[in-house]
């Protein structure tokens, strides 16, 4: 059991009663200890997929093992190792946060007193201690969030779920929230996380699967994926003015306005060769910056494409 | 029971004692208020022009049956808001992503229901003697039957708040079906002293069983054999128990 994967799912099949069919064969593996992306457009199947596995939706046919132990016959122990951040909040407002964390240990047989040592660790950590005796209603929707995370380690599972976890939370909480799932990651904890922002998905996690309409439709390394974007755009902020985009051999150059250009670098091409053209035309570029972040095009690209038939492999 | 499920009946039930406790004022005085008035209109003022029932002076004879009702009342109500409030809060989902067996998850909302039952029962029999000159007949029996009785209107409870979509739906029971069968459960009159068609309708009343059996351990008598109170409790109990953990393990309402 200790080298099986966190995360094993087999032609995982659910169909609702409405006959919306949201996970049409869905097979997937996260490595223990990996920091993993799940990405897909709304209504693609991630909450139906990550549901089944945090046995919040049943489902009709597959199979899914958490570290070896399977959701059909070993579903207590498969629960066990599991923690989940769901993407609504869903604790009861009348609570005070360190009976609702010291009441989720106890749902998972933690006693009481290390419940309220773990209550106290994670609390503290995610900068929620001075809060411990308020109402849950009365926090910051920034504070529900790193709550629901307190609530889903005060039983130190193995593997970490977070469902879109920084939605709505300003960026110097989003920060912290982010050093402090890394950290976890470190120790041992494997994280998947789903989230729109797709900046954190590539600084972040080092394998990722790209769902949509029920079927993955990409697993990957990051690497790899990003390896296989063929051209990239960038704005350049110019020093002087210009009236018309200059022509500049295997670039393609659009000028947004007189002070800006948006360039196409294909793969391959060095940035050399740019500034060395523009410096050649005498014009200055005062900074430079993607046009959108690279994951982003890739992940718009993979699904207008409807590429998707074929899942390309497992993560690495 | 092992350490995980121990652990976790115990976090569920303190969890329901001390929602309780916070929301006492609309958990633990409203039966008292009304339960002290019932004694006074029902016991002293109308009671005393009434006379006996079954050889028994009115004010004693109903306090058994009021008693039951608010015991009755309250286990249902308790699990039905609680569990339900759980469910429209979605805060159930803490329960059903972890480890818990669905039993511990049933025997801790149903001890809940079972703790308010008790508590409110105790305050009206508290009340009681203010009216009355009571004494048990039969302890064991009268506590057996009470806690029976509370633990069945508490898994009815959870019922309902399973089946529940919005909070409308956790009180068209008790308003439409609770409260009828416990009036026409022989609360306020001997099952005697109906037409006997009428008693043989009364006898399809599960409630009238538990009030009897409750009566006669406080009493020393009442209109049916415990012979037969005993077992239909009985039934209800492990039927509604089998009903309820079937629910949960196949996560209707709880699991889409």
């Amino acid at each position: 059991m200790s080298h099986a994967p966190a995360l094993a799912i087999r032609g995982l099949k659910k169909t609702y009663g409405n006959g919306v069919s949201a996970l049409k064969g869905v097979d997937l593996t996260v490595q223990a200890g990996d920091f993993f992306a799940l990405l897909g457009p709304n209504g693609a199947g991630k909450s139906t997929l990550i549901g089944i596995v945090s046995s919040l939706v049943n489902f009709n046919e597959g199979d899914v093992d958490v570290f070896g132990l399977s959701l059909r016959n070993q579903r207590a122990q498969a629960k066990q190792q599991l923690g989940l951040v769901p993407q609504e909040f869903n604790f009861n407002q009348f609570e005070k946060p360190f009976d609702i964390c010291v009441n989720s240990a106890g749902y998972y047989g933690v006693s009481r007193e290390l419940a309220k040592a773990r209550t106290e660790k994670y609390l503290t950590e995610l900068q929620l201690w001075d809060k411990r005796d308020v109402a849950s209603r009365t926090l910051s929707g920034g504070m529900k969030r790193r709550l629901m995370i307190a609530r889903a380690m005060v039983h130190e599972p193995r593997l970490l779920i977070l469902d879109e976890p920084t939605a709505g939370v300003d960026i110097e909480i989003r920060r912290s929230l982010w050093k402090f799932v890394q950290q976890i990651n470190t120790q041992g904890t494997t994280v998947i996380l789903t989230t729109h922002y797709l900046e954190e998905a590539e600084s972040l996690c080092r394998n990722i699967a790209i769902i949509d309409k029920g079927q993955i439709v990409e697993n990957t390394s990051m690497r790899a994926l990003l390896d296989k974007l063929d051209k990239e755009a960038f704005i350049l902020d110019l020093a002087t003015p210009l009236t018309e985009a200059p022509i500049i051999h295997g670039f393609t150059v659009q000028l947004l306005d007189a002070q800006t250009l948006e360039v196409e670098i294909p793969k391959g091409s060095e940035l050399n060769g740019l500034f060395g053209a523009l410096s050649g035309a005498g014009i200055g570029v005062r900074s430079l910056r993607n046009k959108s972040n690279r994951l982003e095009e890739l992940f718009v690209r993979l699904v207008d494409q409807g590429k998707l038939a074929k899942p390309t492999g497992a993560a690495a | 029971m092992n350490s995980l499920s121990w652990v976790a009946f115990k976090t569920i039930f303190l969890k329901e004692i001390s929602r309780i406790m916070r929301i006492w004022g609309q958990t633990l005085v409203p039966p008292a208020i009304t339960m002290s008035l019932y004694f006074l209109i029902f016991g002293n003022l109308i009671g005393g022009r009434i006379g006996d029932m079954n050889g028994i002076r009115y004010i004693e004879f109903i306090v058994p049956g009021l008693v039951m009702m608010s015991v009755i009342q309250n286990a249902y109500g308790n699990v039905a808001s609680s569990f339900f409030g759980s469910k429209f809060g979605r805060y159930v989902e803490e329960l059903l992503v972890s480890p818990t067996p669905a039993w511990v998850m049933l025997a801790g909302y149903v001890s809940g229901g079972v703790a308010r039952g008790l508590m409110v029962g105790a305050i009206v029999m508290l009340i009681s003697m203010f009216f009355s000159d009571l004494s048990l007949a039969h302890p064991i029996l009268t506590i057996f039957t009470v806690i029976l009785t509370a633990i069945v209107f508490s898994l009815a409870g959870f019922v309902n708040a399973v089946y529940a979509k919005k909070f409308d739906d956790i009180s068209i029971i008790p308003t439409f079906i609770l409260t009828p069968l416990t009036y026409l459960g022989g609360v306020f009159y001997a099952v005697s002293l109906l037409p006997p068609f009428w008693q043989k309708v009364t006898y399809l009343n599960p409630i009238l069983y538990m009030v009897e059996a409750f009566r006669y351990g406080i009493l020393g008598q009442s209109d049916v054999s415990l012979s037969i109170a005993l077992p239909v409790i009985c039934v209800f109990t492990l039927g509604l128990t089998y009903f309820c953990l079937s629910l949960i393990e196949r996560g209707v309402g709880l699991r889409s």
